[in-house]
């Protein structure tokens, strides 16, 4: 049982931070967190390939005399891509929020709703 | 020695070309660029499926590397087929953005414009060519980002917002999706696909398996817009500038379906799928998305939002075919998918077309506008038959192959769910006949002449292939017969 909790506590950090950021993403009205909350939730998976490679006890993937065991180097590979779609995301969810805020004066979505509504 | 690189070159070619585009002058240059391009990719497109229509396969070694270590393409007749329409649809819509464009599209902007339409091009065909789960959430990834640009170019302020919550949701998906390939590679060590389904076999019963699976399936369900799932696209329809409203009807939601089938039949199986609840979960989300879409679809006022409701119900049959997980049904749902891609681009076009005239796609706007635009409106009105699934049209191709395959595994509420959806899209199809027909012009729409034969020929071609495609079935259902005999689906047996 201890084992289960304390072995995998890196998986537990990932359930946590992908519950804590999807939350953000549902719950929170202002655009801004919203964003944040994705990013929070797509850091977990990155965690989550990361512990996916990992090998007990293995190195970076690096040949060198004296060591045998390497970590798997395609999920870090992958998760690379990942965060450079992450990134533009962000990037891209930020800018849509500057252009909202200059046409609506606001980034609260309740507050945007009731513009839109009142037309 | 180019032939065997063609089917790179289909990616690879807008893919150069949109930093190119995006350098040259605002005005009709990069337009003309991207006009030969995607004709160029329709030609490749073409050449492709009639290479592997009988069934031939092409496989080709990114870089050399052999799969599974390298990335593959690998085309059999479903990713040309989905290729296919997504370069013809540009094809034919490029032509018509040119002058819709340069009226809602800042002309400062117009070279991005067509830069970033590019690389959303790039993104559908690299989904269609790739065999590589990995590569394929690249590709997606690629797609999503730039239509939520594309959508937010929409001249109304709710294009913001709509292209805002496109962004959350589509993301949201996209990361389900890479949380499924995550755990799938944890268990298998394989991103190709054909390898992912030897590796599964074995272990086809671990839960790792299922939570993938059902990550996968949710995350690809929100790109597709199935119930209860789909609402981001009305606004992201409605608000988009004309063009983009077609492209986005035509492809997007068709790609992801071939995402779902690739995912569900080829890396997993039809067997899995009638052992497991998965073909329950999309007959009952099918059911409810055909009625409810359909329903909410009668009481719009807008035009575009009626089409976009139209074809979240649209896409509900395409999830009956897979639910049915036999050989006809994912037949019905592949023609659907090509026959559903010519009848709204050709929808979206007349709308768009009133649009280019009017301004908005309201229906107070649009009152009697079909007896000033006539060449638009009976286009409108042949491809609204075609969706309703009138004989003599494409529609009624798909809809026909899907009753029969419902009525092959004895499932009658299907079958009495197909036919009122059809009833239903006679409601609301005649409910915007009403507007246009009968209703009182209003000052401005006694002024709208009929629209620019740059916009009427492109929705003619669309309106023509629609008739022709309700005639001669022998390129739609062949093609769906041969992928879906490829993809391993088992003919229904009691």
């Amino acid at each position: 049982m201890i084992d289960i909790i304390i072995g995998h506590y890196n998986y537990w950090v990932v359930i946590f931070l992908m519950m804590a950021g999807f939350y953000t993403v549902i719950n929170r009205g202002n655009l801004i967190k919203k964003i944040a909350g994705i990013n929070i939730f797509q850091t977990s998976v990155f965690l989550m390939y990361i512990s996916i490679g990992y090998v007990s006890d293995g190195t970076p993937p690096i040949i060198a005399e004296g060591f045998t065991k390497y970590s798997n180097p395609l999920p870090h590979v992958m998760i690379l891509t990942a965060i450079v779609v992450g990134v533009s995301t962000t990037a891209l969810g930020l800018a849509l929020v500057v252009r909202i805020k200059e046409a609506y004066g606001t980034i609260e979505e309740d507050e945007i709703h009731d513009q839109d509504m009142s037309l | 020695m180019i032939e065997q690189n063609l089917s790179l070159l289909l990616v690879v070619i807008p893919l150069l070309f949109s930093p190119v585009v995006a350098i040259l002058p605002n005005g009709r240059l990069p337009w003309l660029v991207v006009l030969a391009v995607t004709w160029t990719c329709l030609v490749i497109a073409c050449w492709q499926l009639s290479v592997v229509i009988d069934g031939k396969i092409i496989s080709y070694e990114l870089g050399g590397w052999s799969p599974p270590w390298g990335i593959e393409y690998r085309i059999d007749a479903m990713n040309a087929l989905v290729a296919l329409i997504v370069a013809g649809v540009a094809a034919i819509t490029v032509p018509y953005a040119l002058l819709s464009v340069e009226k809602e599209i800042p002309t400062q902007q117009i070279s991005l414009f067509y830069s970033v339409v590019l690389l959303f091009i790039v993104g559908l065909l690299g989904i269609a060519q790739t065999g590589d789960v990995f590569n394929l959430f690249v590709f997606l990834e690629i797609s999503s980002l730039s239509s939520y640009v594309l959508i937010a170019m929409g001249r109304e302020r709710r294009a913001l917002t709509a292209a805002y919550q496109y962004l959350v949701m589509g993301t949201v998906g996209a990361t389900f999706l890479l949380i499924g390939i995550g755990l799938l590679y944890a268990e298998t060590g394989t991103l190709n696909m054909q390898d992912l389904h030897q590796r599964l076999l074995p272990i086809i019963d671990h839960r790792t398996v299922h939570t993938g699976f059902a990550f996968v399936v949710v995350g690809i369900a929100l790109k597709l817009a199935l119930f209860p799932l789909h609402l981001w696209v009305p606004n992201a329809y409605k608000y988009a500038p004309s063009a983009i409203s077609v492209l986005l009807a035509a492809t997007s939601t068709k790609v992801a379906v071939y995402i779902m089938l690739r995912i569900v039949f080829t890396i997993f199986s039809s067997d899995f799928v009638k052992t497991t609840p998965t073909d329950l979960i999309f007959l009952i989300l099918g059911v409810v998305g055909v009625m409810l879409a359909s329903i909410t679809a009668i009481f719009q006022t807008d035009a575009k939002r009626l089409l976009a409701y139209s074809s979240i119900a649209q896409v509900s049959y395409m999830a009956l075919g897979i639910g049915l997980a036999s050989t006809l049904g994912v037949t019905a749902t592949l023609v659907h998918l090509f026959n559903h891609a010519l009848m709204k681009a050709a929808l979206f076009m007349a709308v768009g077309a009133m649009v280019y005239r009017v301004g908005i796609s309201r229906f107070e706007e649009l009152n009697g506008l079909g007896r000033q635009m006539p060449w638009t409106f009976t286009a409108l009105f042949i491809a609204g038959l075609s969706l309703i699934g009138v004989p003599g049209t494409a529609g009624f191709i798909s809809k026909w192959y899907l009753v029969l395959a419902a009525m092959e595994q004895q499932a009658w509420l299907i079958v009495v769910v197909v036919l009122l959806g059809s009833l239903l899209a006679v409601v609301y199809m005649w409910k915007m006949v009403e507007v246009l027909l009968f209703h009182p012009l209003t000052s401005t729409g006694a002024a709208v002449k009929e629209a620019p034969l740059l916009l009427l020929i492109p929705m003619w071609i669309l309106v023509l292939a629609n008739i022709y495609f309700g005639f001669n079935t022998e390129l739609t259902v062949n093609v769906a017969d041969t992928a879906t005999r490829l993809l391993g689906v088992s003919t229904y047996h009691e």
